[in-house]
């Protein structure tokens, strides 16, 4: 087990520097100067100068890496371009919206797609398991933006009960702020919910088909006991690590959502922050995001080892 | 041992429990309670300002959050587009035209308690024109060789030059007066001498500006203004509709027009901004180094169709760089009337009967996206077969405009009078006449409104007769709004959201 986590680290460590790499070379290499896009078309060539040394964008590329790096380690993310504020600081303000939302719309999906996929599994075949695929393969072939458009549509403009978009702080309170968030969450959880549905009836039925299944039947266990304490509980392993997966997908897919919503979270600063080539703000957030990424990837493997011993042997 | 059967009823009591839950959630915020006479009012915006110090920036939100609300210059233009007093009470000009005597208000105050007075200017212009200055329209400030301070209530600024347009510029967000002890942190906590005051910026979603209680001029009658920021269109309609912001300024979403329209509780207004909407070309490229090719593609392009299929008729056509509501304004559209026939003509002349290959690099605002399609269908009507190239904001910027490296392009010019763009030898245009220098030269030297009028009308015709861009249309500004709320701009003679004036009705 210490092996499997010491493996786990390095990869870790080791992907969070590739992602340092490519975001440092990939802005180094796309066209575009911070310093003329916050100055615009009038500025002058001196004030642009002064204001690349201010940015100290006039240093040589390799020193504006180590120092970058440097900093990183010391856990320090840079000052923003724009904002002209410490990055951490920008984007712990959008964690506190980006998490909860992606959080609150993990637990919709997963609340409502295991049963219906495990109704779906027990009535396969049946009027319940096509009614289940059918939404799935709609939720599918939904995109979020679309669903989102049409929930503001039927909730905000029609019904009035939900504000068309923003969001108004956590400071405003805890009712108010979950308002804001749960029809994006419904937009971002119905697709995935699908997708996590269809999961959990194929592994339900993988289960189903297995030997000890058959064994427990074969000793009376009944058919609701069997799909719950047997089956279930076996298929949750390909579920948890989809469920990784969404997570990962979730924090750093809810780009689309948060715009339509207007979202202050972590998706949109990314957004706003490539337009204005502030590219520390730009590194810094793909860094959190590829760290966050491996570690909920690192988190769900260590989960199912724990359950499952074979990939520990690997 | 019971032989329970699993309940598909649970699953869809987990459906219906989602349903509840969004019910429910309706009730936990309450929605705002319609009073007889709100004193706030929320103002939407498409792009959020990346920070709030309108010395320091181009960004039009920045402006468009802080002028005339938070921050002060010495003058100021109106809604009219009149450049009226501000911070400076009254002003004179020696007859020379290079000494300007401005006098303050006595009262003026920061918004930390700080006296505004001279010093607070002197610091102000000073840091604008020095060498480490970053303020994005430092030009504004080439004229000034010295400001002096007799005393805490004059300020007395001496010209190198004449300069026509000293008080128009004084009176941009550029020239906001700011204190020595703020300037640093102004883009994160504004400290201006307005009538509002800076509340909290809630990052990615608004702006909240409150009413500064000390103000020394007339108090506006509201007393909590927010800017929210909503780049997506569809996001923007429904804002409106369910009636979470009261006013959108600079709607662009102009099919979404009638609609409002229609419905009593909005009011759509249709007004006029600085921007002029160019086709830019490469004069120094082959074969727009040809003025005969230029006004081939004059002829050829139908501006009617245009404004109609771009701003669904939202929109005056010009016929150079020059907005139909200033005052000096020369109707020229009719020199490069539509005509394809003409057009080919005049290619054949220039050599091309068969036309040629050309690209069109564009920025991403939609009316560019939108227009250039149809520009590119116009073109390939005579000949002149387009490629499109999309590009976003920073590409079109290194690319295009500092680099020069374009054949075609579309944009709104949206600084005001900047007509003397076209005598910069470095300009992305690439365009170079002797005659516009001197013109340009002659209008510094000049203060007489009428006479200044009569030189702005040779500019505009010397750049009409050189076809040197495609001169397409003025972007409109559309403001809709609830119905009840009065004072809003209808015009945008500058960037800004002045909502000093603003109250219910």
């Amino acid at each position: 087990m210490l092996a499997f986590l010491l493996r786990r680290l390095l990869t870790l460590l080791l992907t969070a520097w590739l992602a340092t790499v490519a975001v440092f070379a990939v802005l180094e290499a796309v066209p575009g100067d911070p310093a003329l896009l916050m100055l615009g078309v009038n500025a002058q060539p001196d004030t642009l100068a002064a204001l690349r040394a201010q940015m100290g964008l006039d240093r040589p590329m390799a020193e504006r890496y180590l120092r970058w790096t440097a900093g990183l380690l010391r856990g320090d993310l840079g000052v923003s371009l724009t904002y002209a504020r410490p990055v951490a600081g920008l984007v712990a303000e959008r964690l506190v919206v980006t998490l909860p939302l992606a959080l609150l719309s993990l637990a919709m999906s997963t609340l409502a797609a295991i049963p219906l996929g495990l109704l779906a599994a027990a009535r396969r075949g049946r009027g319940g398991d096509w009614a289940v695929m059918g939404f799935a393969q709609l939720g599918v072939a939904m995109p979020s933006f679309w669903i989102a458009i049409l929930l503001i549509l039927l909730f905000s403009v029609t019904l009035g009960w939900f504000p068309a978009g923003g969001f108004p702080g956590w400071e405003a309170g805890v009712g108010p702020a979950l308002k804001a968030l749960l029809l994006p969450a419904v937009a971002l959880a119905v697709p995935e919910a699908a997708i996590l549905a269809r999961v959990t009836r194929t592994a339900v039925l993988d289960t189903l088909g297995e030997d000890h299944i058959r064994t427990a039947r074969a000793k009376g266990v009944g058919r609701a006991a069997v799909l719950l304490r047997h089956a279930l509980p076996n298929a949750l392993i390909p579920v948890a690590t989809v469920l990784g997966l969404q997570l990962s997908f979730l924090v750093a897919g809810a780009v689309v959502v948060e715009n339509v919503f207007t979202l202050p979270g972590l998706g949109r600063l990314l957004y706003q922050a490539i337009g204005q080539r502030d590219l520390i703000v730009v590194q810094g957030v793909v860094v959190v995001l590829a760290v966050f990424v491996v570690v909920v990837n690192a988190l769900v493997d260590i989960a199912c080892a724990m359950v499952d011993p074979r990939p520990r042997a690997s | 041992m019971p032989n329970r059967k699993p309940r598909p009823a649970a699953a869809a009591g987990l459906a219906a429990g989602l349903l509840a839950a969004l019910a429910f959630g309706s009730a936990l915020g309450g929605a705002p309670a319609l009073a007889q006479t709100r004193a706030d009012v929320v103002v939407g915006m498409a792009l959020e300002p990346p920070h709030l110090d309108p010395t320091a920036g181009a960004a039009a939100a920045i402006k468009e959050v802080t002028y005339a609300n938070l921050y002060e210059p010495l003058t100021r233009v109106d809604a009219e587009g009149n450049v009226v007093p501000a911070l400076a009470r009254t002003w004179t000009v020696s007859e020379d035209g290079l000494t300007y005597r401005f006098t303050l208000r006595s009262g003026a105050k920061f918004h930390d308690g700080s006296v505004c007075d001279s010093a607070d200017v002197k610091f102000s212009l000073d840091r604008a024109r020095a060498t480490d200055s970053v303020n994005a329209q430092k030009a504004y400030f080439a004229s000034i060789a010295a400001v002096e301070t007799p005393d805490p209530g004059t300020v007395v600024v001496t010209l190198s030059r004449p300069d026509g347009l000293f008080l128009f510029h004084m009176a941009s967000g550029d020239a906001a007066i700011v204190a020595p002890e703020s300037a640093s942190t102004n883009k994160q906590k504004p400290v201006g001498t307005g009538p509002f005051k800076f509340d909290r910026w809630v990052a990615g979603d608004r702006v909240v500006l409150v009413r500064n209680p000390d103000y020394d001029g007339p108090k506006p009658a509201l007393e909590r203004v927010s800017f929210r920021f909503i780049s997506d269109p569809a996001a923007q309609v429904a804002a409106l509709k369910a009636g979470d912001v009261d006013a959108f300024t600079l709607f662009s979403t102009y099919e979404a027009l009638p609609e409002f329209r229609n419905d009593p509780k909005f009011t759509v207004t249709v007004g006029t901004t600085e921007g002029e909407t160019i086709l830019s070309t490469n004069n120094a490229r082959k074969p727009f180094d040809d003025v005969r090719v230029r006004r081939a593609m004059a002829h050829a392009i139908d501006r009617k169709t245009l404004i109609e299929g771009v701003l669904y008729g939202n929109g005056a056509a010009i016929g150079s760089h020059f907005p139909p509501h200033r005052a000096g304004y020369v109707d020229l559209t009719g020199l490069y009337p539509y005509d394809p026939a003409k057009a080919k003509a005049l290619l054949a002349e220039a050599g091309l009967p068969n036309g040629f290959d050309t690209t069109l690099r564009l920025p991403p605002p939609p009316y560019a996206r939108r227009g250039g399609e149809l520009v590119a269908a116009m073109l390939a009507e005579v000949g002149i077969r387009v490629k499109i190239e999309p590009m976003e904001w920073a590409a079109w910027l290194e690319k295009v405009f500092k680099g020069k490296d374009y054949d075609l392009s579309m944009i709104a010019h949206t600084e005001p009078l900047d007509i003397d763009v076209y005598g910069r030898a470095d300009y992305y245009f690439n365009y170079r006449n002797d005659r516009f220098k001197a013109l340009d030269e002659e209008l510094n030297r000049t203060q007489d409104p009428a006479k200044r009028n009569a030189l702005y009308g040779d500019q505009q015709r010397l750049l009409a007769e050189d076809a040197v861009n495609g001169f397409l249309f003025m972007l409109p500004s559309v403001t809709v709004q609830n119905a009840k709320l009065a004072g809003m701009w209808a015009n945008r003679p500058i960037q800004a959201n002045d909502v000093t004036g603003v109250s219910w009705k």
